[in-house]
């Protein structure tokens, strides 16, 4: 199909043109052409990068997760500065827990590492061999199972409907 | 520019000034690499975006434009910084700790720092 050829993969081309639209912070008709021209070549020369195309089956709960994540890292960012600003060095107990995942896609995994570590307080360090386990530093808890239980029902649960 | 959009940037730049102060200062006092890679995810969440916000308030009042540069700046970091805090984790992990010190993976395989992935294992 002359179509799939021409654009491997639409949602790159979409996500490159919306960029260079955003990087020269006009929206003309040669910046348009100019992105359009940008979101074919680059895809084209870059495909065999892209092995897997991920598939998104929700894009409403992509905003939705984008949401939640924003509120999470304003509330954890204030909960850290606290331990950091008040907590005697000695009591902080920080905690290696590991985190065990069901989603499989490469790209949900990766969104899920992300997430975690830009939710401040929580860093992930690395995962198991088979990628079915996720291993979480946690800054200060006393309840790491708490800590395992609202990673997989807050951002786990919500990537398995965006990505599988 | 009116009286109280100028205080609300002020707001979001002081709010941006005391997390980033507070992740300089987690630098300082946590002590060791693990617990001070902590640190920096605030300066990077909270303390850029405060400045961040109060820049797009500050271009919609002056010029009337939406600048979207400050969402694409917000884009690069969200995609770069888990980064960097991932590969410095694994780096402390394989120059620091041992196998026995990690709470064990509960599957099948261990962690990858230390172990093969399933296809480079022989007979598997």
């Amino acid at each position: 199909m002359i179509l799939k050829r021409l654009i491997p993969h639409p949602l790159l081309s979409v996500t490159l043109v919306l960029v260079w639209l955003g990087l020269v912070n006009t929206v003309s008709l040669g910046n348009l052409i100019l992105g359009t021209a940008l979101g074919l070549i680059i895809p084209a020369i870059t495909a065999p990068y892209w092995p897997n195309r991920p598939t998104i089956r929700r894009p409403l709960k992509v905003a939705e997760y984008f949401l939640v994540v924003l509120w999470d890292i304003v509330v954890a960012n204030v909960e850290v500065a606290l331990i950091i600003l008040f907590k005697p060095e000695k009591n902080i107990a920080s905690k290696w827990i590991p985190v065990p995942i069901e989603l499989k896609s490469p790209e949900a995994i990766t969104v899920l590492a992300g997430t975690i570590t830009m939710t401040p307080g929580t860093v992930s360090a690395t995962l198991s061999a088979d990628a079915s386990v996720i291993l979480v530093h946690c800054l200060h808890t006393d309840d790491p199972d708490g800590v395992r239980d609202s990673i997989k029902s807050r951002y786990e649960r919500r990537l398995m409907e965006i990505f599988e | 520019m009116p009286l109280y959009v100028e205080i609300l940037i002020s707001v979001f730049l002081v709010i941006s000034g005391v997390f980033g102060f507070v992740g300089s200062y987690g630098l300082i006092k946590l002590k060791d690499s693990v617990q001070r890679l902590h640190a920096p995810t605030k300066a990077t969440t909270l303390g850029v975006g405060g400045v961040l916000i109060a820049s797009m308030i500050y271009f919609i009042a002056k010029t009337g434009h939406i600048s979207i540069h400050e969402l694409l700046i917000t884009l690069f970091l969200f995609l770069t910084a888990p980064i960097t805090a991932n590969f410095i984790a694994k780096a402390y992990i394989a120059r620091n700790m041992r196998e026995g010190e990690l709470p064990s993976s509960g599957g099948r395989y261990g962690w990858a720092v230390y172990d093969d992935p399933p296809e480079s294992r022989p007979g598997s």
